[in-house]
């Protein structure tokens, strides 16, 4: 039994070749364009008159290695925040979703308490909220209140509860009429058609802009450092207030973005799943 | 010249820039005048509002413990004291000082002067050195602390005691800094965007002690929080505000007055009175 090797034809061939050099051109003409505009942007920044005042008191490394540890100190507290707060948002807004998605006249205080919530702490600024829970309630000196990381924790999830329970609403709304319907006309309670039918349908659905809210909430967990705890961006700021110099601000906003960087990915690649599966891929 | 697309950009570009870090602060602090001569300061050769008088202002009213009873003439409370030394130094008794009352707004803006020098808790600043003159400071703010009747460390007198408090502070302040540098607390300190924050949280319950400065400390235990006292005044730290005279903008005796608190301060008086009128009578003690 002889092999005998496939050998491309020579219309083939040349074909290989055109897409080649096509491929290599696009490449080559990519990296010119994109280094003309790299430099013209360098230029441009470096040759400014203030550059050099600019860089010294916003890209100090020095500077930026002397805050290094001051400032992932604080971010150690946004991670953890973060990572409570995000759990605690969602189910949440999982929760008041499905209230406010419930059916029939006897649910509607349930309904209205729901919405109510929804409305007000979308509608409120975080800042008045974290000022509420964090200086005001402590104020009343119950006994076993909770420390102020706690209540500002509490204060971002109730605000984030609210952005999220309206994007599960919208997820769980979405989901056509005809397959509660089927559900039901299997025999499945209102209960299971939930469980099993509407909700994974509808989490799916709205998994991008779930993701998008969190990635949002990773900013604004560094809001408790106005009730007193150092975070990130308060490390950074006691720094620069010490050496009247930028850098710290610029690497905790890097630390920020590498920590924001897998976060967006999971988000981007859910996104691009999803619209793979609606195109019927 | 050619101006082509691209050094138009550029230039548009290096516009933009410029005229970004254009916005950035000036730090050009105005030399101070000194005095010629010894002989120029002498009584009969200064050109006061009145000859033979030294006229003297402070606000109406004058609030302790800087002035005792509203009474600057007294010569009771730490600016009064230093008033009075200041005015002996330069020759004048008891007698030859006139008190007037100017409102702390007008005496730091631009105008003519009715007084010689004012006395009144002014910050020496660039900003107002535009428009005033100010002599070398008589005071340099220190830090305090100060806590509710009721917090465990109300009546501690020793830093080392302050150690295992829950310590506040407002951001970027000499008084965060004082925490970090001289208590070095076993506690993460609390640090709040404004002092207003900070009062609230110590109100609560949710701080042991907040630090200001000084004559912030004595407004808060006065007038704002009833059931908070002064602690103590830690030792000097950081670039801290100092006190200085007001003098009318180039006035001819901006020297002279520098002179005078300058020697009160190398005699010990000015260290002195600080002793006596804010930490004895005023009720602040130095944290040792």
């Amino acid at each position: 039994m002889s092999t005998t090797r496939h050998v491309p034809s020579p219309a083939q061939r040349a074909r290989e070749e055109y897409r080649r050099r096509q491929t290599t051109l696009s490449v080559l003409i990519a990296a010119a364009s994109t280094a003309a505009i790299g430099t013209l942007l360098a230029i441009a920044v470096t040759g400014a008159p203030g550059w050099e005042r600019v860089r010294a008191s916003f890209l100090d490394p020095q500077i930026a290695r002397d805050a290094l540890p001051a400032v992932l100190t604080g971010l150690w507290l946004n991670l953890r925040l973060l990572v409570c707060c995000a759990l605690g948002a969602l189910l949440l807004g999982l929760i008041i979703a499905i209230l406010r998605t419930l059916r029939g006249p006897v649910f509607f205080p349930i309904r209205a308490l729901a919405t109510g919530y929804t409305y007000a702490f979308r509608g409120l600024p975080l800042i008045i909220v974290l000022y509420v829970l964090t200086l005001g309630v402590p104020g009343l000196r119950l006994q076993g209140m909770p420390s102020v990381l706690v209540l500002g924790g509490l204060a971002l999830v109730l605000t984030y509860g609210g952005y999220l329970a309206e994007v599960f609403r919208a997820g769980i709304e979405s989901v056509h009429p005809s397959q509660l319907a089927a559900a039901r006309s299997l025999g499945l309670t209102y209960r299971q058609t939930m469980r099993h039918v509407v909700l994974p349908q509808a989490v799916r659905r709205v998994a991008p802009p779930l993701l998008n809210d969190v990635v949002a909430l990773q900013k604004d967990v560094g809001l408790v450092s106005l009730a007193g705890p150092i975070d990130a961006v308060r490390a950074a700021q006691i720094e620069t207030a010490q050496s009247f110099n930028y850098t710290p601000y610029i690497l905790a906003g890097v630390l920020f973005v590498l920590l924001a960087i897998p976060l967006i990915a999971v988000t981007d690649r859910v996104t691009l799943r999803a619209a793979r599966r609606q195109s019927g891929g | 010249m050619v101006s082509t697309p691209r050094i138009r950009t550029l230039a548009t570009a290096g516009a933009v820039l410029f005229a970004v870090t254009a916005c950035a602060p000036q730090s050009e602090p105005a030399p101070q005048p000194t005095a010629s001569g010894a002989n120029a300061c002498a009584k009969e050769n200064l050109p006061t509002q009145t000859p033979g008088k030294l006229t003297i202002a402070t606000d109406e009213p004058a609030y302790q413990p800087w002035f005792v009873d509203n009474k600057p003439d007294s010569g009771e409370g730490f600016e009064s004291a230093v008033a009075y030394a200041v005015a002996e130094k330069l020759g004048y008794t008891r007698d030859e000082v006139v008190w007037t009352r100017v409102k702390f707004d007008s005496a730091i803006a631009p105008g003519p002067k009715t007084f010689d020098f004012d006395i009144n808790q002014f910050s020496i600043t660039d900003e107002r050195k535009k428009a005033v003159d100010f002599s070398a400071p008589y005071y340099l703010v220190r830090q305090t602390v100060i806590a509710l009747k009721s917090s465990k460390i109300a009546g501690k007198t020793s830093l080392a005691d302050l150690r295992d408090a829950k310590l506040g502070a407002q951001v970027g302040t000499t008084s965060y800094q004082a925490i970090t540098d001289l208590v070095k607390p076993t506690q993460q300190p609390q640090v709040y965007n404004s002092n207003d924050d900070a009062k609230k949280a110590l109100q609560n319950g949710q701080l042991d002690g907040l630090v200001v400065d000084l004559p912030t400390a004595f407004y808060i235990t006065a007038a704002e929080i009833e059931d908070a006292v002064i602690v103590g005044q830690f030792p000097q730290v950081g670039t801290p505000e100092a006190f200085g005279l007001l003098l009318d903008k180039d006035s001819p005796l901006t020297g002279c007055v520098s002179n005078a608190v300058g020697q009160l301060s190398a005699d010990g008086v000015l260290k002195e009175l600080e002793q006596r009128w804010l930490a004895q009578v005023a009720g602040a003690p130095e944290l040792t």
